[in-house]
């Protein structure tokens, strides 16, 4: 039976009462995206700014539960002033956290998904691992994953430009 | 008489079941009901004894199976006092798609351009897209009654907004608020201006006694899944001068008369509106449902809702104080059993996964009425409603539950 332990561990909460890096960057000459979770009409917004291969600052905004908070927060601290390919590996590993879960759902039970799951080395995501239990709630992993996919998007947007 | 809750809830095994390690505390009838053993032996019963298509059919099943559909027909109208049930109501997927109904057959033969619909502010997405849908193709003017600081509609402007309006749409009861809608004065107005009235009765046909010859409504859409049924169906009643005007809405088999390769010609209504195979068993489900429903006694529905509402309200601002804010009227006759509540700033998404550890279901999110959210000021709540299965305990557990949350987001 998950636990509400599991989902709400002390890292999360703490970065939901006081989360960092929130707030607006101004944009332009932030580059900025809206994301947007049409089941509980959550909204983030993620503005970043990224300058020679690494993404020099980033800051989140928007309203949404514990879950999407702290980890738009968690989100923020872990690739800011990381390179570019530190942050897409970050991004990589955040999203098969959650979603091979997600695919594994299908007919089994949150549970047989999770042992099916492939490991994600936790020690390589740091404080982020926070967010593991997430996946015993699987509707709640489109929150977790929210700003992850604004980021994302991002970086993809700025890329195509560049090119 | 008073309603035998204890006696009731024997009747739905889902009421049987443990979540969390908890018995079930089942707070979401606003969004489907639970469905007693009447319904669902009656569904069994008819796949196992009688199933056939309906209509055409010669053979004994298929006699029986269309005679106990058109029994349906007349019990679903005969709920909600349709003076002529067997012509008036038309079966339909749900209440969705019985205002669809209205939108697109109705509404194309009788709208043009700058014609006026009048909507309220409350109204749920079904009540509203379809009409936008509409207005999108014609160019309509829609305008729409606002609702004031305790949840009501504001009617003080009606004259003025239903000038020149050809219909008005509004629900009986929100799915948000619990407000219960006085129609009568509104359908009186708008038929004084020349407007034909739709009521959206998805949440009032579950948990009030509703006749339309009392409102005095045009049209009436409502589900069965919300009132003890089963998911798949749902009606729109229909005055039958109205109803015998309106082109076809779905095309297919059972609703012609007559085809050939260049016209057709349509059969007569409900049987116009009804394409294709309808749902049978779905509607031997609803009509158990009517029957369990008329044998309960629709007062006694709503006096047990009312006084849970009122216990509910009383118990909320007793041990939760300032902390908590229920939307909606106070306790009164105008107010049913639907509870949208925050809880301090904590996310509606977080207090409906505490109360999930309690076996407690209520439902997080807009409720399908993002204009309201935006009259009210929030994003989403935490949405709690009764059924004739609830009781005091029920609610003891919910605010058990919040307060827990109070706790833990505190
Ligand atoms: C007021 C109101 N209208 C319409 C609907 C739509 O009902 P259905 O989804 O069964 O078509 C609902 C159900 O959520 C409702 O509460």
């Amino acid at each position: 039976m998950p636990d509400l332990e599991d989902l709400y561990r002390e890292i999360i909460l703490d970065h939901y009462r006081s989360p960092r890096h929130r707030g607006e960057l101004e944009s332009p000459p932030a580059h900025r995206v809206e994301g947007f979770n049409p089941l509980c009409g959550d909204e983030v917004v993620v503005t970043m700014v990224v300058d020679g291969g690494t993404l020099q600052d980033i800051k989140f905004a928007g309203t949404g539960c514990s879950i999407s908070q702290s980890s738009a927060s968690l989100m923020s601290s872990a690739v800011k002033g990381k390179s570019l390919d530190d942050v897409r590996q970050l991004i990589r590993t955040f999203k098969s956290m959650m979603s091979i879960h997600e695919a594994a759902l299908g007919e089994s039970g949150p549970d047989e998904a999770l042992e099916e799951a492939a490991p994600v080395d936790v020690r390589t995501i740091g404080e982020l691992a926070a967010l593991q239990g997430v996946v015993k709630f699987p509707v709640r992993i489109k929150c977790a994953t929210l700003s992850w996919n604004a980021l994302a998007q991002g970086l993809d947007e700025l890329a195509t430009a560049a090119s | 008489m008073a309603l035998d809750v204890e006696t009731i809830r024997k009747d739905f095994p889902l009421l049987a079941r443990v979540v969390n390690g908890r018995p079930i505390v089942y707070l979401d009838s606003a969004a489907t009901s639970l469905q007693p053993r009447p319904v669902l032996a009656a569904m069994e019963q008819y796949y196992e004894t009688t199933h056939a298509n309906v209509h055409r059919g010669v053979y004994a099943t298929a006699e029986e199976a269309t005679q106990r559909y058109e029994s349906a027909r007349v019990a679903a109208g005969r709920f909600v006092g349709a003076p002529d049930p067997a012509r008036e109501i038309v079966f339909t997927k749900n209440a969705t798609e019985a205002i669809n109904l209205v939108a697109n057959s109705w509404g194309r033969a009788n709208l043009r351009r700058g014609d006026v619909v009048l909507l309220t502010q409350m109204e749920h997405h079904a009540n509203l897209v379809p009409w936008l849908m509409l207005s999108e193709q014609l160019g309509l003017e829609l305008r729409y009654l606002e609702v004031d600081g305790q949840g009501r509609l504001d009617v003080s402007a009606l004259d003025r907004k239903l000038d020149g309006a050809r219909l008005v749409a509004v629900s009986a009861m929100s799915n948000v608020l619990g407000t219960i809608n006085d129609l009568r004065p509104i359908a009186d107005a708008a038929h004084a201006a020349g407007a034909v009235v739709l009521a959206d009765g998805a949440q009032a046909v579950p948990h009030l006694p509703v006749d339309v010859r009392a409102l005095g409504v045009d049209f009436l859409a409502y589900s069965a899944h919300k009132m003890l049924g089963p998911t798949g169906i749902g009606a729109l009643w229909g005055r039958a001068d109205l109803l015998d005007a309106m082109p076809p809405f779905l095309g297919g088999g059972g609703m012609i008369l007559d085809v050939r390769l260049d016209r057709f010609l349509p059969a007569e209504s409900p049987q116009r509106f009804e394409a294709g195979t309808p749902p049978i068993a779905e509607a031997v489900g609803l009509g158990a449902a009517v029957r369990y429903l008329e044998a309960v006694g629709m007062e006694a529905v709503r006096a047990h809702e009312r006084s849970l509402t009122d216990y509910a309200l009383g118990a909320i601002a007793d041990r939760l104080g300032d902390d908590c804010t229920v939307f909606g009227p106070p306790a009164g006759d105008d107010r049913g059993g639907v509870l949208s509540l925050a809880f301090r700033d904590v996310h509606p998404h977080d207090l409906a996964q505490v109360l999930d550890q309690y076996g407690v279901c209520v439902r997080p999110g807009h409720h399908c009425a993002k204009p309201l959210m935006r009259v009210l000021g929030v994003s989403a709540t935490a949405r709690a409603s009764v059924g004739l299965y609830n009781d005091e305990r029920d609610i003891d557990v919910l605010i058990e539950g919040l307060a827990e949350a109070g706790r833990l987001f505190g």
